[in-house]
């Protein structure tokens, strides 16, 4: 089934580039003796920068191993399961804990996008916010765009975000007694920190649509928030 | 040629995972099938240290007159265990046997649902061990 994609990756919001250029720490001042202790510095990995040092608008080689990434995931929901109560309470830590990723997603795309720095440019506009969420939030997280936008027949402040095979989710099989479960809530947090951050409130979920040849098919609606519709409709 | 089907044996012995594809064999009730695990385990044991030229990593096949057991056994003492019909070739079996470590690795050791040592419940699984005997 999926043989090939051993060395699969996903793209994340750092940077591996290292310079040639090796931190340097000052060594003429003498470490302080006596007197009150100062706080222990932060351990450098010798011969590369500290993360924060590095630049934050270099996104070749700013990926992370998928195996890893998977490992990391599992241990995350192994130990949100342990210390909830119910199905509902896990999806929420885990919109939680996707809703941190989200805030500093979005300060770094902005960032990013073309001519970032000097031309900031931040959608206010419903649809063009959806279409920044389809295209350019999935692929700065996913390295793919999702597979469609769709606009609730119901309800006109809902709206999904459908992807067919998310890859944060292509190692998890949901046992039968939780099939309710959809660990695609952190992708829901992560597009709530985005909307939020773009002044959008809204109740962002995450559900499992299977579909013929797509069993991990997941939609991602979004609930707008009653202001963010009328400020959209006194608008128009 | 035919796989009739595969066994996973943790660590300890126990048999976590088992499938029959084909028939072909005299068929196991589940409780036969924990004791010959457990039998194998031991056998397994015995031939690593039975090796004339020092360490071994156990015995790799098993021929039978009317079956044949592949076994693979992983850096972590899990053991996969691939039945076949005689004919069978060996490097045939042992790719799938590498395969479905692969399918292991993927579907059932990244996935958060899974306790370590105990019986596999995995659809991930299930699906990809199913395309890669169908494959094979």
């Amino acid at each position: 089934m999926s043989y090939n994609n051993v060395q699969a990756r996903l793209s994340v919001f750092s940077t591996a580039s290292q310079s040639s250029l090796d931190y340097i720490p000052s060594v003429g001042t003498p470490p302080p003796s006596g007197g009150r202790q100062s706080i222990t510095p932060i351990p450098k990995a010798s011969g590369s920068k500290n993360i924060y040092d590095r630049p934050l608008n270099k996104t070749r080689n700013a990926e992370v191993s998928m195996a890893a990434y998977t490992f990391l995931f599992s241990e995350v929901i192994q130990y949100t399961q342990k210390r909830v109560h119910g199905i509902g309470d896990l999806e929420k830590r885990l919109g939680l804990f996707g809703y941190r990723i989200g805030t500093r997603a979005l300060e770094l795309m902005v960032w990013r996008s073309e001519g970032g720095s000097k031309n900031p440019k931040r959608e206010t506009r419903l649809l063009p916010v959806l279409y920044v969420v389809h295209t350019q939030l999935w692929k700065a997280i996913f390295g793919k765009t999702a597979d469609a936008i769709e606009k609730s027949v119901e309800n006109d402040d809902e709206y999904m975000i459908i992807d067919n095979d998310p890859p944060i989710t292509r190692y998890i099989s949901i046992p039968k007694e939780m099939s309710q479960l959809s660990c695609s809530a952190l992708t829901a947090g992560i597009v709530e920190a985005l909307l939020d951050g773009l002044g959008f409130p809204a109740r962002v979920t995450a559900h499992s649509v299977p579909k013929e040849g797509f069993p991990f098919r997941t939609t991602i609606l979004i609930k707008l928030d009653r202001s963010a519709m009328e400020r959209e409709e006194a608008l128009k | 040629m035919a796989i009739y089907s595969l066994w996973v044996i943790n660590k300890a012995g126990g048999l976590v995972y088992q499938r029959t594809f084909n028939e072909g064999l005299a068929p196991l009730t589940s409780n036969d099938a924990l004791v010959l695990a457990g039998t194998l385990h031991g056998i397994h044991a015995i031939t690593a240290r039975l090796s004339p030229t020092g360490s071994s990593s156990g015995c790799q096949v098993i021929e039978a007159e009317t079956f044949k057991m592949h076994v693979l056994l992983t850096a972590t003492g899990t053991k996969f265990v691939l039945l076949t019909s005689p004919a069978e070739p060996l490097t045939n079996a042992d790719l799938v046997l590498r395969r479905v470590y692969e399918a292991y690795a993927d579907g059932v050791m990244k996935n958060p649902f899974h306790t370590p040592e105990m019986p596999i419940r995995s659809e991930g699984f299930d699906t990809r061990v199913a395309a890669i005997v169908k494959g094979a």
